[in-house]
């Protein structure tokens, strides 16, 4: 079973790109189960949501508390909530900003991780440029798609047009897709170097 | 057709299956997804003959559905916690009345304090009410008690609560499998009343009862719900037939065959305990389960026979009768009295809180090693209550208790359970 943690804010559609993430699954076969955590729901506060992805039936109702994947939604909260609680050593990290993770305050925490597990997407400016707003969720299942090589792009795609229509999907799919090679190309550096 | 949705939606669609002619609700989270839902089918022309009416409270959402069953009309509603309290006497009306109403009750705490987590506090307050109760496992099994519960009210002429874990099922994303309308056709005759009002066959329907025979309208209201215990199984069988999976019934065991500890419990947090039963399985421990689906009736006779050879029996259950203890506990140790086996009550996932594996593990294996006590809280914080009661005995004027007690805690918006 892979599980995978979403930390964000209210308003950042945290419980979506769950419920998204586990849409992408099930059109690969698999069996997912994506739920929030069920906090004050208030734009801007810290919300968490959670996705397992499994090859048989989920009974597990307990939050995700090792995960196996984290995607940060808002880098502000780096320093607000541990996020990084319970992650499984070179567990997958992905975070959504355009600056680096020494810029951010984590590049102590993260120095001896996995470097090929570790990456940084600018989501928020990829939403603004094809969504119209800054809602970073879907362009991020992208790059965790292409950090994971848990999930075709081609899931997420269908996860969006599952959820959204129209211009939205549209939108949404040009981020997830653009995302997904911004990380694809991160990563083939992080390899070249190391 | 297998698809990946939410609780909420899977359910709202299977309710629209069943063709219900009037539904009427009054928005009260976690449950407002679902009648939402229905609204929108109802809207969008996929859902016909049926009246989708707004009401101003619980109590006019259960009255107008009093009102549309006994003219006849198949009718739904939903509710969770406060709203269901709020309805309250008109819930018991409606079961003295005999009307075969569905309701969903996303099931959640009761304030004060506040609260819009988890726990089974509102069903249970209901549960003298004359109501069918039934508690589903999975959003797969809420779908299908949705279904079942229609057919067998309609047929004993009486209302069925289906009772789904607030925010734990209803928000969670999970495969199910969307019956076809075909299917539920074949299931679900159209709704033929046992009792009507019908201006071509004037009756009326709700005399008052003097102590002449009052007594006697009860006693049939419990035989005829005691009919639910021959109905249940049978409609899941024949439920089997047509949609080919098992669903429904009255309890279902799990690794219990030789096993000396057999948990019990209603409700979402099977999954969890069938994970930790299994780990502990596999590690040499005759550990089994017992889910209930039947809560009202309660299935005395087949909750003995399930636990017979148990030594000991371990009632987990999210609900808790302040004073006394538990609820689904006292129930099954009364079903069990005549036999030698250790009860214990375990109140967990109160207002919300995580019931964890690793908790799970640590209960069971102290009841194992007889260190249980007969009555415990899953993961209660000792600290806090201590500190409390300290401040209580030193000052007449200590302060509001949820206020002092979440001082103590401290801020929780920075942890993730």
């Amino acid at each position: 079973m892979f599980q995978v943690r979403i930390h964000g804010r209210g308003g950042q559609g945290v419980v979506t790109a769950a419920e998204m993430l586990s849409i992408a699954a099930f059109e690969e076969g698999r069996h997912a189960q994506a739920f929030p955590s069920f906090g004050s729901e208030r734009t801007g506060a810290p919300v968490v949501a959670f996705c397992r992805i499994a090859d048989k039936e989920i009974r597990l109702r307990e939050p995700i508390m090792e995960p196996d994947a984290l995607i940060i939604q808002d880098p502000t909260l780096l320093h607000q909530v541990d996020v990084f609680a319970g992650l499984k050593r070179d567990g997958y990290v992905l975070i959504n900003t355009g600056k680096t993770l020494e810029e951010l305050g984590v590049g102590e925490f993260l120095k001896d991780w996995n470097p090929a597990r570790v990456c940084t997407v600018p989501a928020t400016e990829i939403a603004i440029k094809c969504v119209g707003r800054p809602v970073p969720n879907v362009p991020l299942l992208g790059g965790f798609a292409a950090i994971s090589q848990l999930l075709k792009l081609e899931s997420v795609i269908k996860a969006i047009n599952d959820k959204f229509s129209g211009k939205v999907a549209e939108g949404n799919v040009a981020a997830a897709t653009e995302a997904y090679k911004t990380t694809l190309r991160a990563m083939k550096e992080v390899a070249a170097h190391a | 057709m297998l698809k990946q949705t939410e609780g909420s939606h899977a359910v709202a669609e299977a309710v629209a299956l069943c063709r219900p002619e009037v539904v009427c609700a009054y928005p009260i989270s976690p449950q407002t997804h679902i009648v939402e839902g229905v609204g929108e089918l109802v809207k969008s022309g996929e859902l016909r003959n049926c009246e989708f009416i707004n009401v101003e409270s619980e109590f006019a959402a259960m009255s107008v559905a009093i009102g549309s069953s006994a003219a006849g009309a198949r009718t739904y509603t939903a509710t969770a916690s406060q709203g269901l309290l709020f309805m309250a006497e008109a819930v018991f009306n409606a079961s003295g009345l005999g009307l075969p109403i569905v309701m969903t009750v996303a099931n959640r705490a009761i304030g004060a304090p506040i609260n819009i987590w988890n726990d089974h506090t509102d069903s249970l307050a209901m549960r003298d009410s004359g109501w069918l109760q039934l508690f589903a496992e999975t959003n797969q099994e809420a779908l299908d008690l949705h279904i079942q519960a229609f057919r067998l009210g309609e047929e004993l002429s009486l209302p069925v609560m289906v009772c789904m874990d607030g925010f734990i099922l209803t928000h969670a994303y999970e495969r199910v499998d969307m019956p076809t309308q075909a299917q539920v056709d074949a299931y679900l005759p159209p709704y033929s009343p046992r009792q009507v009002l019908d201006p071509a066959e004037p009756v009326s329907i709700g005399a008052m009862v003097g102590p002449e025979a009052f007594m006697e309208v009860r006693y049939l209201a419990h035989a005829k719900q005691r009919q639910a215990l021959e109905r249940m199984p049978a409609y899941a069988a024949e439920f089997k037939s047509i949609f080919g999976r098992d669903s429904g019934g009255l309890l279902h065991s799990y690794r219990a065959d030789d096993a000396e500890t057999i948990v019990v419990a209603m409700g979402s947090v099977l999954g969890t305990i069938k994970d930790t039963v299994d780990e502990m399985r596999a590690a040499g421990d005759k550990i089994g389960v017992m889910g209930l689906t039947l809560f009202r009736p309660f299935p005395s006779a087949q909750v003995r026979d399930a636990l017979q050879h148990a030594k000991r029996v371990v009632v987990l259950e999210k609900s808790f009768s302040i004073g006394a203890g538990g609820i689904l506990a006292t129930n099954v140790r009364t079903a069990i009295s005549a036999l030698p086996i250790d009860t214990y009550t375990v109140g967990a996932g109160l207002g919300g809180r995580a019931i964890t594996k690793r908790s799970l593990h640590a209960l069971f294996r102290g009841a194992i090693q007889g260190k249980l006590e007969f009555l415990t809280f899953l993961d209660l914080n000792r600290e806090v209550v201590d500190k409390q009661l300290a401040r209580e005995a030193q000052k007449r004027r200590s302060g509001p208790i949820a206020e002092n007690l979440l001082r103590d805690v401290g801020v929780v918006a920075a942890k993730i359970v």
